[in-house]
């Protein structure tokens, strides 16, 4: 098992965010499914300690993860942010932040290349990039430590629909030529179903169910139009230089 | 090195004091006709400093008289106190703000007095020590204040950011670390502006004051650019150490932010 939660409860500012929440998360594609102000995105951040619980405990292939080193546990479960919080700098700096932090080799332009980005984009000024670029530079520059686990707080939530159409992709590609875990926070329904092999649904920081994706998401929601679509068959769109000029 | 004293000293009346309202008067006339509504922090603030300047006249009259070490020592730990309260208030946003800010004030004192007095620029009696002492403390007050503030509104607009980059591994001094640089430009910059632009946009207090006093205009100058040097460095060292003491109190043990962004 991956992740597992054990009788988790987290307050926050007197609010108490998340409600004794026991759930499994294994190796592979996860998603956890709620509606916004659901707890989730906490959820995520429990995962690699950038907060730790009031009360229970988060267990990380068999180790509670508060014995675990921080930063080690970080630069092994990466977590790429809702929103695009970039340092100062080009693509490249953003690409090189973490393993030039950990003393580690990266190439970023592979990195690049996997996370949907051209690699010619490296040179750029971070901020000026669209939404959905700055996305993919974010998830570049988590996947320039090699992580075995990749979090994603709500990836695809600021792009329209052909953006969020290429990032999926990107992660289903991802998921195909690496042997990378992920967990995606999502508000969609769909979303989930076309990424992911397993779902924890939460609701008012409860877990309502979880299990398989066939089991849980099939037997209560419509299908969508969009289900099926061949995850790691697809070539993934990719944002070209030429694209954002 | 000890100065000379200047050869003579002015008397100065309750009269010629009271007399110097009239400009007072003015403030408070244009502010009432701008209805910038500031008459009544103007009073405050003549009334503050007549009862504060006089109180401490009367102190320095009895260091000076009693001409105790002692004394000075306790007279500059009362500053360094009120003065870490003082900034303390006005950096509100950063958690345990009052011991950096106290550790910083002391140190920052300690250090510049001893070294004027270690380098033989002052004598260590009570005469150059306490006004020294108030001058250091004073501008590393503000100087701390100024930093701490900063990097409190920038940890709280930026803490998505710095999230993120303890997300990547990042230890908490690494994520704060561009925060810290601004922080302390914030701190230092108006002593250092103020100094590049001393004797030709403005003259400063001290040379002010011995020009009143009857001292040669040589030794006012010598006199102002020895104590706008240890003032550079006094505020360094205050702006400095109370930033590396205070930004660990954003973050927990294992790196997490304690007040982390809204979900």
């Amino acid at each position: 098992m991956l992740f597992e939660l054990e009788k988790v409860t987290y307050s926050r500012a007197g609010l108490t965010v998340l409600h004794d929440v026991t759930a499994r998360l294994p190796v592979g594609a996860n998603s956890v499914v709620g509606p916004s102000g659901s707890g989730k995105s906490t959820l995520l951040r429990l995962l690699n300690r950038l907060a730790d619980p009031d009360a229970g405990r988060v267990v990380y292939e068999g180790k509670d993860v508060r014995e675990l080193d921080p930063l080690a546990l970080r630069r092994e479960v990466s977590l790429v942010p809702q929103l695009p919080a970039l340092i100062d700098g080009t693509v490249h700096d953003n690409v090189a932040y973490a393993p030039r932090l950990a003393g580690r080799s990266f190439d970023a332009r592979s990195c690049l290349e996997l996370a949907g980005l051209d690699p010619a984009f490296e040179d750029r000024d971070a901020s000026k990039l669209s939404v959905g670029e700055q996305q993919r530079d974010m998830l570049a520059r988590s996947l320039a430590l090699e992580p075995r686990v990749l979090l994603l707080d709500e990836p695809t939530s600021a792009l329209d629909r052909a953006a969020r159409d290429a990032v999926e992709s990107t992660l289903r590609r991802l998921r195909a030529r690496t042997a990378i875990s992920l967990v995606v926070v999502t508000h969609d329904i769909e979303q989930a179903r076309r990424l992911a092999e397993y779902v924890v649904r939460i609701e008012v920081g409860r877990v309502t169910t979880q299990g398989a994706t066939t089991e849980v998401l099939d037997e209560q929601e419509p299908q969508s139009e969009t289900r099926g679509a061949s995850p790691a068959a697809a070539a993934p769109p990719r944002i070209t230089a030429e694209d954002a000029t | 090195m000890m100065l000379p004293l200047a050869a003579s000293s002015i008397h100065v009346t309750l009269g010629e004091v009271a007399a110097a309202l009239a400009l007072v008067a003015i403030a408070a006339v244009a502010s009432r006709s701008w209805q910038a509504g500031l008459e009544e922090d103007i009073g405050i603030a003549v009334v503050r400093s007549f009862v504060q300047l006089t109180a401490i006249g009367y102190v320095i009259t009895v260091i000076f008289d009693e001409d105790s070490f002692a004394l000075v020592l306790v007279l500059i730990v009362v500053m360094v106190v009120f003065g870490a309260f003082t900034a303390w208030h006005r950096a509100k946003g950063v958690p345990g703000a009052f011991w950096p800010l106290l550790v910083s004030l002391a140190v920052a004192a300690a250090a510049t007095l001893g070294l004027v007095v270690a380098l033989g620029i002052f004598d260590a009696t009570p005469r150059y020590l306490v006004p020294v002492g108030g001058m250091v403390i004073g501008n590393s007050m503000t100087a701390a204040a100024v930093a701490l503030n900063r990097l409190g509104e920038d940890v709280h607009d930026q803490s998505r950011r710095i999230e993120a980059t303890l997300a990547l591994g990042a230890t908490s001094s690494q994520a704060v670390t561009p925060l810290v640089r601004r922080s302390l430009r914030s701190g230092m910059i108006t002593l250092i502006d103020s100094t590049k632009t001393t004797g030709l946009i403005f003259f400063p207090g001290t040379m002010v004051g011995m020009l009143l006093a009857g001292a040669d205009p040589t030794d006012a100058v010598r006199l102002q650019l020895i104590l706008l040097y240890v003032l550079l460095g006094a505020v360094s060292i205050a702006a400095l150490m109370a930033i590396a003491l205070a930004r660990r109190n954003f973050f927990t043990p294992a790196h997490q932010l304690r007040e982390p962004p809204e979900p």
